[in-house]
């Protein structure tokens, strides 16, 4: 975080833009065409298709957004990990919480039979 | 403030640093927006766990396979695709410094921007005229809330890409410009990000259910 900060901001080249493009185009195209043929299916391509996205949201991030653990000193990653675990922890919970909520809370069939 | 004696003259002592450091203008200010766009996150975050509890509720309404047509989204998720590359050829020129070459690719970068918002709201308008408004199933409020909250950043997105090409037009590619250019790059291939999550797990994975 010195003041010489023109060396720290990112720069991408028209190699790091068309790399990736190209890799994002392949890494879309793929689950669509996975998810409307059906080749596999639908616990599988599900991960498939989550795998996929994960990557290009890191192909996205290195190419598109630059970031590299020396930006700004390392407070950009910084920031992004911190964010992450907050998502982790958050999705996590609500997920975990309201799924439990859901199979505890929920009247089985035959109790709502028995409703008035 | 380690010294015992104060100094004489100055009995209430400096606690504060009077010798600051210079700042140059805006050398933090990428930082910054990139901590904007982290809370940013977050707010998704928040609308996508909303959809992930929600998401199967349908009300005894319509589902995701009644409603979502996938040619439709996979052209969407194109035109953000080729805006996100347009805007980085923007990028490129700036850093080369030419002003007509910049404006020509933020322009074509508006136009792609447009072309997804005028996707998405034909999208919406016919859920909508067949009556699957927000209002008919918690999976429909927490879809329309989630695809519309990232629709109008892409609005805003926008309305700042414009704002830009009137700036630079004005004044040129001078520092703050292609500072506020470099912070428009951040936030809208964070948003691009940010649909790579709702193409798959909305659509894509709504299309599996």
């Amino acid at each position: 975080m010195s003041a010489h900060h023109d060396q720290s901001e990112p720069h991408g080249s028209m190699r790091d833009y068309v790399i990736g493009f190209v890799l994002s185009v392949i890494l879309t195209a793929i689950p669509f065409w996975l998810v409307m043929n059906r080749p596999f299916d639908a616990p599988t391509t599900a991960i498939i298709i989550m795998a996929f996205a994960a990557v290009q949201m890191i192909v996205h991030m290195v190419y598109f957004l630059h970031m590299s653990p020396k930006t700004d000193g390392g407070w950009t990653l910084t920031s992004l990990i911190f964010t992450l675990i907050i998502v982790g922890i958050m999705m996590a919970g609500s997920l975990w919480v309201m799924h439990h909520l859901n199979t505890n809370m929920m009247p089985a069939p035959q109790d709502v039979r028995q409703l008035p | 403030m380690s010294t015992t004696t104060l100094p004489e003259g100055n009995a209430a002592g400096d606690f504060y640093d009077l010798h600051e450091h210079d700042h140059p203008e805006g050398h933090s200010t990428m930082l910054g927006f990139w901590i904007y766009l982290m809370s940013d996150c977050l707010i998704f975050a928040i609308l996508f766990a909303c959809y992930a509890v929600l998401g199967t509720n349908y009300a005894a309404g319509p589902g995701p396979q009644d409603l979502f047509e996938l040619p439709l989204v996979a052209l969407n998720t194109a035109m953000l695709l080729f805006s996100s590359i347009t805007y980085g050829f923007a990028m490129l020129s700036t850093q080369r410094g030419s002003v007509g070459q910049t404006q020509l690719w933020l322009a074509i970068t508006g136009l792609f921007g447009l072309a997804f918002l005028s996707i998405e709201l034909y999208e919406f308008s016919h859920l909508i005229h067949i009556g699957a408004t927000p209002q008919r199933s918690a999976f429909l409020s927490a879809f329309f809330t989630l695809v519309g909250t990232h629709g109008l950043h892409v609005t805003f997105g926008t309305v700042w890409l414009v704002t830009l090409m009137v700036q630079v037009a004005r004044k040129g590619l001078i520092q703050a410009n292609k500072r506020r250019l470099m912070c428009l790059s951040l936030f809208w291939h964070f948003l691009d990000v940010i649909w790579i999550g709702v193409f798959t797990f909305v659509y894509l994975m709504g299309m599996l259910r």
